[in-house]
């Protein structure tokens, strides 16, 4: 389709929606080998389900293990195999299982699953554009994420079990194929599929960034897209600023590990021999890795606080509060990200000047991040509010980002993480504020925008007892892991009982792996609800939440093209809820001032009364003609 | 924020300069460059660290700049004859760009070869395993640039590129270009470090 030029769709765009909503579509270039957004969005939202459920599993088969060390479960050697003998988890793999587990959830369900999901859905809808820039490159880009899930997955059958060198891979466990068993095959494993990860991003972040900058529906302009689209953009600009690098990084990796060089590697002993590899440097590997790592972190956060900041205007019935402080820390946290990767590699021995330097603006990405928790507070402020599910993940949201913000803080400043380094301090920070306030956001996004995905309601009756045991089992979970790590209680150990100064910290072990199973049971009537509602769900009417984007003014109905006529044109900001002295209490971004009385419509350009500008453009005439006659070039 | 106040009138829609395809090619282009700011910034932290070979670049790379830079000259001496629609001198200018890139590509495997011949493999001091990786990547990319004008050069057979019809040529000269300013970078870098 020519979706190029939107203002030039008229009966033009008319036509193509109906022709490929009605004629063209088989099942096949429906449901799987789509190229329309909204399909591929579900594709990505089922997958990244998909993983999460695979990743939660893994984490209890750990949080089993470390909840009870001691005891033998004979039913998990029944499904693990050799990984269990006699039913207790074997020590490789269990590392096997935290790395697998950081990788999918970061990864694959925080970075494909979130962004992937509402990058696609709402892009095209929310600036009213026909679809993608580029609609095979967005089928393209799910198909290798798709591949590249399989990949990853297969890795977790294999003899030798899967890469084990944690999420982060450092070197040389992930460089010498000889150094454990996950190094071998599991870790090739590991890189081929973050290869084509990586790949698939580039493709996906590209088209977002093309379609939100040449596809805006007249009327959209920067300032009028709702804060969800400023956030996909700027976590577009960050993957494709910072996945490449790990892409060089993986290139050399791959290099050390299959033809001998020795980048990352540097005497090394395994085995009482000695390898032939000089002259590398582990903590290259750990630079290039964290210029990713870093803003791979606000990949993940910035989708979800764009979330929560449509669904909290929307739901408090208030406009956003500070709209452009919102754009502007958005943009903040995205150039600060960059450059703050050193904070992860405190301990490195690094030069205690660049780790002042780490620190200091480490600590100022707290400004924005401060600006952004303000915003939300003072949105919600004396707001007539709804609590739908969606509205209450969006505040638990809030809530977790500041919990685990706090202690970003304490790990930021360079003295603090000597002693915090590696410990589980850093377990409880990072799943607080990444990991929790993400998924947080991603599932307010599903009830959110549910109605729109699927033409139903979700139950809301479940929507809350979920909420309410997931926000419970979260703080239960992570917030116990802080006195832990304060007491220095190292993370990715498989066994705690062979020291005596953590013997105390066995009950709280037991009370953190009782909660984790208990959240994630809880994860189970979300799924149900998800799915029942498909087809069991209230039929939602067009706008449920008296929305004012314009993906709500488009038919629920599968339509390649969006919009069965013209495209909305745009005369309004997203976020007039509540104008004193309109009808309602929404007015959508399609409405005309033409349409609204006197006393609502803002001329664009503020009067000037008639003897001011008057004098005004006397006294500027005057200030010119002194300049020329000082300059000599007019007579006094 | 009175842009964004309602009853605001939108400002006349400006006109997009920009193909789509061609912001997508340059957005691509940056991502590329990422890939040799890595890279190329590794290698800087890389020799901080010492133990660092110092060695005199193979002569071929001079042929290779020499190459690139007339590659790019009659490719974009190319693009002027399409707009004028003067298909024949469009192939000779298309025909002796592949041969430039083709001979660009030969001659990185000569200096891969000269190199070889003064012991610097690819295993051994990380400065040579450097340069190979470094080089070979920017060739694989090369590789796909010749493809992509092949490409090009077999639709100027079809009647498919003319004055009226220039996106792909001119994606395809962009790309082209990029890569070589990308060489030049990198060879600038290489006499500074090596």
């Amino acid at each position: 389709m020519s979706h190029s030029n939107p203002s030039a769709s008229t009966a033009h765009g008319h036509d193509h929606g109906h022709d490929h909503g009605h004629h063209k579509e088989t099942f096949i270039t429906k449901y799987i080998f789509s190229q329309d957004h909204k399909m591929i969005g579900k594709q990505y939202l089922l997958t990244g389900m998909f993983m999460a459920v695979v990743a939660a599993l893994l984490s209890l088969l750990f949080r089993l293990q470390l909840g009870w060390p001691e005891d033998t479960f004979p039913w998990l050697e029944s499904i693990l195999g050799d990984w269990a003998k006699g039913g207790r988890l074997d020590p490789s793999f269990y590392l096997a299982l935290v790395t697998m587990h950081g990788t999918i959830m970061v990864f694959f369900v925080l970075t494909a699953g979130l962004s992937g999901t509402f990058s696609n859905l709402l892009i095209p809808l929310q600036i009213g554009a026909r679809d993608m820039a580029s609609p095979f490159l967005n089928m393209l880009s799910y198909w290798i994420f798709f591949l590249s899930t399989v990949i990853m997955l297969l890795s977790l059958f294999i003899e030798s079990g899967p890469a084990a060198a944690g999420w982060t891979i450092y070197p040389p466990l992930s460089a010498l194929p000889q150094a454990m068993p996950g190094s071998g095959l599991g870790m090739t494993l590991w890189l081929i599929s973050m290869t084509l990860f990586i790949a698939s991003s580039l493709m996906a972040a590209l088209n977002y960034i093309t379609t939100i900058l040449n596809l805006r529906t007249p009327g959209m302009t920067m300032t009028r897209m709702p804060l969800t689209v400023w956030s996909f953009f700027t976590t577009a600009i960050l993957g494709v600023l910072s996945f490449p690098v790990l892409l060089s990084a993986a290139v050399l990796l791959i290099f050390d590990r299959s033809f001998g060089t020795s980048f990352y590697l540097s005497e090394i002993f395994i085995a009482g021999e000695t390898l032939n590899r000089t002259g590398g440097s582990p903590i290259l590997f750990q630079h290039l890795f964290w210029f990713l790592g870093h803003p791979e972190v606000y990949i993940v956060l910035m989708p979800a606080l764009g979330i929560t900041s449509e669904v909290i205007a929307t739901n408090a019935r208030k406009p956003i509060f500070g709209y452009r402080a919102m754009v502007g820390s958005l943009l903040g946290i995205s150039f600060l990200s960059f450059i703050v990767w050193g904070h992860h590699m405190f301990v490195t021995g690094m030069n205690p000047f660049l780790g002042n330097v780490f620190m200091i603006l480490t600590l100022v990405i707290a400004v924005p991040s401060a600006v952004k928790t303000f915003n939300y507070l003072a949105t919600l402020w004396k707001g007539n509010i709804r609590f739908t599910p969606g509205m209450l993940f969006a505040i638990g949201l809030v809530s977790l980002f500041i919990s685990g913000g706090l202690t970003g803080i304490y790990l930021g400043n360079a003295a603090l993480d000597i002693n915090l380094h590696d410990t589980y301090f850093v377990v409880a920070h990072f799943h607080l504020v990444m990991g929790s306030a993400s998924l947080f956001g991603m599932l307010a996004g599903v009830y959110h925008w549910y109605p729109r995905m699927f033409g139903r309601m979700m139950n809301e009756k479940l929507g809350y007892l979920h909420f309410w045991l997931t926000f419970a089992a979260v703080y239960m979970v992570f917030f116990p892991m802080h006195f832990m790590g304060i007491d220095g209680v190292p993370r990715r150990y498989y066994n705690f009982t062979g020291f005596e100064y953590m013997a105390e910290w066995m009950d709280l072990n037991r009370f953190i792996s009782i909660s984790a199973i208990l959240g994630s049971a809880a994860q189970l009537l979300f799924i149900w609800n998800f799915f029942s509602s498909m087809r069991m769900g209230k039929k939602a009417p067009m706008n449920p939440w008296n929305s004012n984007t314009l993906e709500w003014t488009a038919p629920v109905e599968h339509l390649h093209g969006n919009w069965p006529g013209e495209i909305p044109h745009v005369h309004r900001w997203p976020y007039d809820y509540s104008r004193p002295g309109a009808v309602e209490d929404f007015i959508p971004q399609t409405v005309k001032d033409d349409d609204l009385p006197e006393e609502l419509r803002k001329p664009s350009v503020r009067p000037v009364p008639h003897h001011a500008s008057k004098e005004a453009v006397a006294s500027e005439n005057m200030l010119f003609s002194r300049l020329l006659q000082a300059l000599g070039l007019r007579k006094a | 924020m009175d842009a964004t106040l309602p009853g605001a009138t939108p400002p006349a829609r400006k006109k997009n300069k920009l193909h789509p395809k061609e912001f997508l090619l340059w957005a691509f282009m940056v991502s590329v460059f990422m890939i040799f700011a890595g890279l190329t910034s590794a290698v800087i932290v890389r020799r901080a660290d010492g133990n660092w070979l110092e060695y005199v670049l193979p002569s071929a790379f001079w042929w290779s700049t020499a190459f690139v830079l007339f590659s790019s000259i009659s490719l974009q001496w190319s693009v002027g004859k399409a707009r004028r629609d003067e298909l024949g001198q469009l192939k000779m200018g298309l025909a002796t760009t592949l041969l430039l890139g083709t001979l660009f590509l030969l001659s990185q495997w000569l200096a891969f070869k000269q190199m070889v011949g003064v012991g610097l493999y690819l295993v051994g001091n990380p400065s040579s395993s450097f340069l190979y990786v470094i080089t070979g990547l920017h060739g694989l990319h090369m590789l796909s640039a010749v493809v992509v004008l092949f490409v090009i050069f077999a639709q100027v057979f079809q009647y498919k590129v003319h004055s009226k019809n220039m996106l792909a040529i001119r994606l395809g000269t962009l790309y082209w270009h990029f890569l070589g300013v990308l060489w030049i970078y990198l060879y600038v870098f290489f006499q500074l470090v090596f």
